[in-house]
């Protein structure tokens, strides 16, 4: 049981990061290479906090979250709106594309160079605690990664429901063209959805780092996994990344039981194409988005 | 209130609009009215800023637009319901009227301008939870026009609203603009069906390839002898 509880508390996580993925994805239709480092830098960030200031990594959410969210919305507006202004009238722009993985380059060797490529990881008084629910004793550290993955996935999806800016944000997604006629403004729209997707990095990379290793390759191991959610749960689909993150990492870590972990990847990417052929647009996909 | 003076506009190299000079006064039912790929299209969408103009300009009370982002102009009271009704597909009726009021001056009246629509139009009363997409043509366009109420236009812009209708329908979406007219907001009309705009602006221009090749009172424009044979089949 325990180790559905671990695959659950990782699914969620994945599920965050694959969040930020589908939901710049879905407003913007960018495809953000440089996710897994922004997430290796919000977790260098929470790491070096903790380290400095000693304080419970969940409380530096409050903290990193910000920041996280203006570095998004910084790249949005100073990198990626000039490329995307340069090729409005282009039917299919890639020079974005190339700049997100441009980006991503950019910031692991910067990583490299400042913090080296050591394994660091927060030693916090829950990381080696257990907690025991019932007849389960699952990892502190893991549950609750758990319940603030799944917390803040709620209360972004009640955001984006909800809110007016939430509703802006969702309107800009399917129709960018009639959103600007209704008095929306689109680039700042986009600046706060690059924003809110890079802040959502920060929550999952705080609730990583009491029990995961930071380095700064540690990005490209997330990536791969949040494009496969993305696609698994659906392009642009709230409860499709959560859902589909959730599938993956309990594969993992049920798969693990009875081989080794290099073959779990198999399983994962297995299950992955076996979802593809039944329904080609992901568990939650529909032909539009958000 | 809006001028526009030798306005040339177009997509990339291409130019579409040629010269276009209108006027627009105050209070005004205007339609512009052309065959397919006259430009219509554009000429509203270089009003709105979705589409910047290659040269000439745009004044709304003495105020230059051209150049501004959409967003801007809408702010400024020239509100579009787009060719095609455009609505947001994934939302609700209510929704959609909801993103119609995010300006912040028409955020604060969201109550009585969802009163007003709801009277107009007592069909998305009706119909307020239902998803954009799942409705038919008339009541797309309903909930385009109420969502375009609902930024409170001074201009109230509208790209073909009776494409794809039945003449019913299209006549109940010619009366719904009628009735907007006299509260006070000025109505540009771009049709193709060129006898009903007439009969109901009371100015129009002739769009041709670009150009606008006549202007004049609605009444005279529907016996010239041109257009009774190139648009009206007489």
């Amino acid at each position: 049981m325990s180790v559905v509880a671990n695959g659950l508390s990782m699914g969620a996580i994945y599920g965050l990061i694959a969040l930020g993925l589908t939901l710049i994805f879905g407003i913007m239709k960018i495809i953000n290479f440089a996710q897994g480092a922004l997430l290796m830098l919000s977790m260098m960030i929470s790491y070096w906090l903790w380290k400095l200031t000693g304080l419970n990594p969940l409380i530096l959410i409050l903290i990193v979250g910000p920041i996280m969210f203006v570095v998004g919305y910084l790249c949005q507006r100073f990198l990626v709106r000039p490329v995307l202004d340069s090729e409005k009238n282009v039917r299919e722009p890639v020079s974005v594309l190339l700049l997100t993985a441009a980006l991503a380059i950019v910031l692991e060797n910067l990583a490299l160079m400042i913090f080296g490529a050591d394994y660091v990881m927060a030693k916090t008084s829950f990381s080696e605690q257990t907690i025991a629910l019932g007849a389960v004793t699952v990892s502190a550290a893991r549950f609750y990664g758990l319940i603030i993955a799944l917390v803040v996935a709620g209360v972004f999806w009640l955001f984006l429901q909800r809110t007016q800016t939430g509703r802006n944000i969702r309107a800009t997604g399917q129709d960018r063209n009639a959103a600007a006629l209704m008095g929306i403004n689109v680039p700042n729209t986009f600046a706060i959805a690059f924003g809110l997707g890079t802040a959502l990095l920060a929550v999952a990379a705080v609730a990583l780092i009491p029990f995961y290793y930071v380095h700064p390759s540690v990005g490209q191991v997330f990536m791969t996994k949040a494009f496969i959610v993305v696609v698994l749960g659906g392009l642009g689909s709230v409860p499709g990344a959560i859902l589909g993150g959730i599938l993956i990492g309990l594969i993992e870590s049920i798969g693990a039981q009875y081989m080794t972990a290099t073959l779990t990847v198999v399983l994962v990417y297995a299950v992955f194409l076996m979802v593809l052929f039944v329904k080609p647009s992901g568990m939650f996909g529909s032909r539009y988005d958000w | 209130m809006i001028s526009i003076k030798q306005l040339n506009s177009g997509y990339g190299d291409v130019t579409v609009l040629k010269d276009i000079s209108l006027n627009i006064e105050e209070g005004e039912v205007i339609s512009i009215v052309g065959a397919n790929g006259a430009g219509k299209t554009t000429l509203l969408n270089t009003i709105s800023g979705i589409i910047t103009p290659n040269n000439g300009e745009i004044w709304l009370d003495g105020y230059r637009i051209d150049h501004l982002p959409p967003h801007k102009i809408t702010a400024l009271g020239i509100v579009q319901v787009p060719e095609g009704r455009r609505l947001f597909p994934l939302m609700t009726v209510y929704e959609n009227l909801l993103i119609g009021a995010s300006l912040p001056r028409s955020r604060s009246k969201v109550k009585e301008n969802l009163e007003y629509v709801f009277e107009l139009l007592p069909r998305l009363a009706e119909r307020k939870d239902q998803i954009g997409r799942t409705m038919s043509g008339g009541e797309q366009q309903m909930v385009a026009i109420g969502r375009a109420l609902m930024a409170m236009p001074r201009l109230l812009m509208l790209d073909e609203p009776s494409m794809g209708l039945s003449p019913l329908l299209a006549g109940t979406v010619f009366e719904t603009i009628r009735k907007i007219s006299e509260q006070n907001i000025t109505v540009l009309l771009v049709e193709q069906n060129v006898k009903k705009a007439l009969g109901l602006s009371k100015r129009g221009y002739v769009l041709e390839n670009g150009f606008i090749t006549m202007d004049g009172p609605s009444t005279e424009l529907l016996n010239n002898p041109h257009i009774k044979k190139a648009y009206l089949g007489l």
